[in-house]
């Protein structure tokens, strides 16, 4: 006799062919093409998650919450600057352009850092009049590209960020794809309209650290050595990027882990090239220590930057200050639920909407569509990412202050543990409840 | 006339100086002697003045430039002129690689030669070189003209947008996307009044030189299209 009845299993997936790389598949044979996207790596990498702070107890002071200060200000550019950056807050606005955000997600980015105290970035594409007024404090972006570059908007910054790479395409140039280009950006960046703008992924002048020192002495020279200079980067060997850095004359380092995001960027460049911030931030740190130059030249770091806890692993790792994109771009509004029923005819739903290089954004941000960027009001918009930093801020004081900490650059790596091996390796600090960093030689 | 001599002061000295001059100063004329190939020698100048270089001139001579009228009487080094606005500079000898460089506006000429990427990422300046250009030069041209009376390097207007480009002699090789178009009249004309400017008007026919542009091909992306990014 046979059972008429057997067990079932269930339809089994398999972990190598899983449901999206099938898909993937699909597509890639549909189309012939690679995947473009915006936003940042979308798979688990080590990340902040897996660090913890230790607090106070026995051995260590904490500080009382709400009465006893912690300070969070940070002063960038104090190498050779005569008017070095003063922020209220050690988390500052990444370099975001025009023409991959519209002119109100610009200008509520100057609005909402300016309430906050810190300073916003511009981007490949120049500096708009409506960021440049609503901004108190602006770097002014220096790319490949140089769209948009004249002394005038040079001179009017209150510092310069020469962009060597970035953390989601470290190695790559940019692209904006034809149809984000209105009349206003081809006129900014001196192309037809409605053709994709390539953007070079090496400078057109100069090749190399060396040469480096001198356009960063041009600059200088253009702006009579009143203006800081940062030089940003892409994670991928930062140790020696940081230390060419600080030889080639950089005020300020801005290094950009892999998880940072970007505005139109290859699928399989934004999850397979550079390396975590988690773990770039100890070489970083390591090349300046080496070159008795921390703290004296400044390390911005960004990357998947979400929280307070963030900020405060990032600072005590040695970081001076953050920075943030996509984080910013989702306090304005981007990925709101309300706009779930065009998400939903877009192929997507909000928290995953990602094709921002389309310039179809329902909420108004990555796009040049005038109807769809009306729906951005750029002071409500400011005041929620002003309320955004103001919570990170809060967070890092709190955790700060749980570590004994007057100040947030106080936090060390020594207030830190890690829970699992590779954080522990990555951010060299001990795995939790051991005194094991693991790959440190004694 | 102002003389500054590069040998007693630094570059720093000389560069406060010129952007210290206010539109109606009557310090027009200025001579700079012993530059020793320094680099950065008038940067960021925005002054209707006539500057000379009396010698060589390092990297980025003339780089930002607005108004002012530059006269190199040597070789300049890289990136001459880089994204100049406005205004004129003229290289007595040869430049190096990447001379006028994302320029916007204004006149660079090289009576010698110039090394590689000569007009890279140009954004509306007129550049004529009397001698040769190196290898990718005009790559991603976005507007302005390249004129060149000699010879051009390979891959010439790589990857290039909407900057007129003119060669007497050979061009070595076309960079992706980059054709050779009918000159007609109105680019003959074009070319007259560039040559006017620069001082060559009549001394080489303008039927001479043939002319190259944007295949356009390369516009939009279009898979069809990928071997040639
Ligand atoms: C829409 C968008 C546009 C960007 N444009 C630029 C740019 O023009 N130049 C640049 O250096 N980085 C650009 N970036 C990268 C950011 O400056 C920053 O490195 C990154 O967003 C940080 O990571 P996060 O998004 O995880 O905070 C862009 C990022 C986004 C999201």
């Amino acid at each position: 006799m046979t059972e008429s009845h057997f067990p079932q299993t269930p339809p089994r997936f398999s972990s190598t062919f899983d449901p999206y790389t099938v898909a993937e598949i699909q597509r890639a044979a549909a189309t012939g093409i690679y995947d473009i996207r915006g936003g940042g790596t979308k798979r688990r990498v080590p990340n902040f998650d897996d660090l913890l702070f230790l607090g106070a107890s026995m051995s260590r002071y904490p500080l009382e919450g709400y009465r006893e200060k912690c300070s969070t200000d940070v002063v960038l550019g104090t190498r050779f600057a005569k008017k070095p950056i003063h922020l209220k807050i050690p988390v500052t606005i990444a370099g975001m352009s025009f023409g991959s955000l519209s002119a109100n997600a610009k200008e509520a980015l100057g609005r909402g850092a300016t309430l906050a105290g810190t300073s916003t970035t511009t981007g490949d594409g120049g500096m708009t009049p409506e960021e440049r007024g609503q901004s108190q404090t602006l770097v002014y972006q220096y790319l490949p590209s140089r769209y948009g570059m004249n002394p005038d908007d040079l001179r009017k910054a209150d510092a310069i960020e020469i962009v060597i790479g970035q953390g989601a395409k470290p190695g790559g140039g940019g692209m904006l794809l034809g149809q984000k280009i209105s009349d206003r950006v081809a006129q900014m960046r001196n192309l037809p309209k409605g053709i994709d703008q390539r953007s070079a992924c090496r400078h057109p002048d100069w090749t190399g650290a060396d040469d480096l020192e001198i356009k960063i002495l041009e600059l200088r020279e253009i702006t009579d050595w009143q203006t800081p200079i940062y030089l940003k980067v892409g994670a991928s060997r930062p140790y020696y990027d940081v230390a060419l850095a600080v030889k080639a004359g950089a005020d300020v380092v801005v290094l950009d882990g892999m998880q940072g995001g970007t505005a139109a960027t290859q699928d399989v460049f934004i999850e397979h090239v550079g390396i975590p911030l988690l773990s770039a931030i100890r070489s970083a740190v390591q090349a300046l220590q080496d070159l008795g130059m921390h703290r004296k030249v400044q390390l911005i770091v960004s990357g998947g930057i979400r929280t307070g806890a963030d900020v405060a692993k990032a600072l005590a790792l040695g970081a001076d200050a953050v920075a943030i994109g996509t984080g910013a771009l989702i306090a304005l509004g981007d990925n709101d639920p309300k706009w779930e029923a065009e998400y939903k005819a877009l192929g997507s739903t909000a928290g995953a909407y990602d094709d921002w290089h389309e310039g179809r954004d329902p909420a108004g941000i990555t796009t040049q569509n005038p109807a769809l960027e009306a729906r951005l009001d750029p002071v409500l918009a400011g005041r929620r990412l002003a309320n955004y930093l103001s919570v990170l801020t809060l967070e890092a004081q709190t955790l700060a202050r749980a570590c004994g900490k007057s100040h947030v650059h106080n936090l060390e790596p020594e207030d830190l543990v890690a829970l699992t091996i590779e954080a522990a390796a990555m951010a060299r600090v001990p795995l939790a409840g051991t005194d094991w960093i693991p790959g440190q030689r004694f | 006339m102002r003389l500054f001599d590069l040998a007693d002061l630094p570059v720093r000295d000389l560069n406060q100086l010129l952007h210290n001059l206010t539109p109606e100063t009557n310090d027009t004329r200025w001579r700079i002697v012993n530059p020793e190939g320094e680099h950065n020698i008038a940067v960021g100048v925005d002054a209707n003045i006539n500057i000379e270089i009396d010698g060589h001139a390092g990297y980025f001579c003339g780089g930002m430039n607005k108004l002012a009228r530059i006269s190199i009487s040597g070789n300049a080094g890289q990136g001459v002129g880089e994204n100049m606005m406005s205004g004129a500079i003229h290289v007595q000898g040869d430049a190096s690689q990447s001379a006028g460089a994302t320029g916007r506006g204004g006149l660079l000429v090289i009576e010698g030669n110039a090394s590689a990427r000569c007009g890279i990422s140009m954004k509306g300046i007129d550049i004529v070189v009397k001698g040769e250009v190196g290898h990718l030069s005009a790559f991603m041209g976005q507007s302005g003209r390249l004129v060149v009376f000699g010879d051009a390097g390979e891959a010439l207007g790589d990857s290039l947008y909407e900057a007129h480009l003119y060669v007497r002699g050979n061009v070595a090789s076309l960079g992706a996307d980059c054709v050779e178009k009918e000159l007609r009249d109105e680019h003959r004309a074009e070319l007259h009044t560039l040559l006017e400017q620069a001082g060559e008007a009549g001394k080489v026919d303008v039927s001479s030189f043939r002319r190259y542009g944007s295949a356009r091909a390369l516009y939009n992306f279009h898979v069809d299209n990928a071997g040639a990014y």
